[in-house]
């Protein structure tokens, strides 16, 4: 009957049993403490984005006193060690290989994401999500190993020579170069990699669509494709856009995976076999020198400054529309 | 009954097919990815590759492996995904519990959101820069610091998404108790969501060991084992990319062998989420 005598505490288990049944006010006292910290600490990633905007754009400011911005953005030539910054080729590149990606990647992610969500059957979708989530994990230097085991030779082998042949008369299908390191390698690895991004978040706008507005249309008699296209595709589009081009804005920050298999050669890309330089590869590629040549820092670092607000303002155009389609976020 | 085709019905099948066609074409060419990184790396992958760090002219296709890499990348995800965890928690917490659905809340999400799309290479520049700013040289620390950065955004969304899930009477059952939403937040949300957090907190380890941009910048790269954080350390996407340059066939497997062993870690992490957020799941109320 030991254990169940009722034990004398202490004067100091007395204090120790105080701290664990704290008053109200104290109790309220520390909910407010903590909501004070708390908000500090919220304000960091508001604090980032700021502080990573105005980091960039000072340092890209010594290049601005010697030459004007229009001059670095549309000049053509790039050789840092004559003191030319022509940024061009390199945002001309970046478009390039993002709009080759994008396309390709488009068609078939929104297909997929429509079969997704309107014919396949509960247990595709089931297996469909972890799916996409594992593809989504798979590091970006990955992609570019296959790029370069697998797409390079086939642009190289099969894809340029046909599309020479048959198709050379249109000027962005011209192929003067010799290696399948190309814009359209660039483009197909892209593509693969935003593709599982694409997929998941178009397939979220689409089931915001509610079952009974489906169930209405099926109900007078049209067919799945019919509800698709006046129904869902009218309802949802803003979404789908919005899904797409963070697609893309992902596709125009990649770096490792597009450096691998696109050439850098730093020229203006007139066809998708053509090599380009993008911005993130001009950047990771000359990251080591940046600091032996009179201004070359301020251009590289400006290079991320221009990306940076390529991607801020796609980024946001489309997170504010897609926050307001999901329901669960508006601002 | 036999069915009578109209236009809108050959148009239905065919749409259907066009559907199922591309689902196959971006199912199989992600398929294609894992097979061509396994039937390329499966044949170069050795013991030595995982136990030993690179001997002399290993670059030239000598004796080594590439023990330097994987240590260095799981230094670096780990302390990343550590100072991430620091702040991203609270974050979480404290806008489902304190902010909520308010104007507040919703312009944090919204920075979250736009942190989350800046690529990593932008995050690579600025944390070059403030390196700069303190004079510290490409080490371990740095690129701690660059993949925590990243990692903050990832980690928090999806903490986000998770808490909010949380079923409503639970909260109305605490504060109706008396609770504060202190205690809300460390003692019910905590809780309950642990098998959401666990998931969110390797997902972005996830995202930190496979990032190669930002610790190009910040953590540069070494044939030795960091011992201490102001040394510079490998990674394991930077020892592929740097493997895959050399123009020597062995070398060049090498990669390939690095390649897999990278993906073999990050399908890991993300299989092994899974498996953990179930068993955690036992302790959750349903």
């Amino acid at each position: 009957m030991d254990r169940q005598a009722i034990p004398v505490l202490t004067e100091s288990q007395k204090m120790e049993g105080r701290k664990f049944r704290p008053s109200l006010t104290s109790r309220r006292k520390q909910d407010q403490t903590a909501g004070r910290v708390l908000f500090a600490v919220t304000l960091l990633p508001i604090a980032l984005v700021t502080l990573i905007t105005i980091g960039l754009a000072a340092r890209f400011w010594p290049i601005l006193k010697v030459y004007s911005f229009w001059d670095l953005v549309s000049g053509t030539v790039w050789k840092p060690q004559d003191g030319l910054f022509g940024f061009w080729p390199f945002i001309s590149g970046t478009f390039w290989v993002t709009i080759v990606g994008a396309g390709l990647a488009i068609p078939p992610c929104i297909l997929t994401a429509l079969y997704l969500s309107e014919y396949a059957r509960q247990s595709t979708r089931a297996i469909m999500k972890p799916l996409l989530d594992l593809l989504a994990a798979i590091p970006s230097v990955v992609y570019g190993v296959w790029g370069v085991i697998a797409i390079v030779p086939l642009v190289e082998k099969n894809i340029a020579p046909f599309f020479e042949k048959y198709l050379g008369f249109v000027p962005i299908f011209v192929s003067k170069n010799p290696t399948g390191y190309s814009i359209l390698s660039g483009g197909i690895v892209l593509a693969v990699m935003i593709a599982p991004f694409i997929i998941a978040v178009t397939y979220e706008v689409l089931m915001t669509v509610s079952e009974g507005l489906r169930q209405a249309s099926l109900a007078v008699g049209a067919t799945q494709w019919q509800t698709i296209r006046s129904i869902i595709l009218k309802q949802t589009m803003p979404g789908i856009i919005a899904a797409v081009v963070l697609g893309a804005t992902r596709a125009l920050g990649e770096t490792m995976a597009v450096l691998m298999v696109v050439g850098n050669v730093p020229q203006v890309p007139r066809s998708i076999f053509d090599t380009a330089y993008p911005l993130p590869a001009l950047i990771a590629n000359n990251y080591g020198e940046m600091m032996s040549i009179p201004l070359y820092d301020a251009a590289l670092l400006g290079a991320a400054f221009i990306l940076l607000v390529i991607i801020l303002i796609f980024n946001i155009a489309s997170t504010l529309v897609l926050q307001r389609m999901l329901g669960k976020r508006w601002v | 009954m036999k069915k009578h085709w109209h236009r809108r019905h050959i148009i239905e099948a065919f749409v259907k097919a066009v559907m199922i066609f591309s689902f196959i074409i971006v199912a199989g060419s992600l398929g294609l990815i894992l097979w061509t990184v396994i039937s390329r790396g499966l044949p170069a992958l050795t013991w030595s590759m995982v136990s030993q760090t690179p001997k002399g002219g290993f670059y030239l296709g000598k004796e080594g492996g590439i023990l330097n890499a994987i240590i260095g990348s799981l230094y670096l995800a780990g302390g990343g995904t550590l100072i991430a965890l620091l702040f991203s928690l609270p974050i979480a917490l404290y806008l489902e519990t304190y902010l909520g659905d308010s104007r507040r809340g919703q312009y944090v999400r919204l920075a979250l959101d736009i942190l989350w799309g800046i690529p990593s290479i932008v995050y690579g520049a600025f944390g070059f820069i403030v390196m700069l700013a303190f004079g510290l040289r490409a080490s371990l620390l740095g690129g701690i610091i660059a993949l925590a950065l990243i990692e903050l955004p990832i980690m928090t969304r999806a903490m986000d998404e998770v808490i909010r899930r949380m079923p409503a009477d639970l909260e109305q059952a605490a504060l109706a108790l008396g609770s504060t939403r202190l205690e809300i937040a460390t003692r019910v949300v905590t809780r309950q969501m642990l098998p959401g957090i666990v998931t969110a907190i390797l997902l972005a380890f996830g995202r930190g060991i496979g990032d190669a941009a930002a610790v190009l910048f910040t953590a540069g790269y070494t044939d030795r084992i960091p011992a201490s954080i102001l040394q510079p350390a490998a990674s394991l996407p930077l020892a592929v990319f740097f493997q895959l340059g050399m123009p020597y066939p062995e070398v060049q497997k090498r990669a390939y062998a690095s390649a897999l062993i990278l993906t073999i870690i990050v399908l890991a992490i993300s299989l092994g989420s899974r498996w953990i957020a179930g068993r955690l799941s036992k302790y959750v109320m349903k």
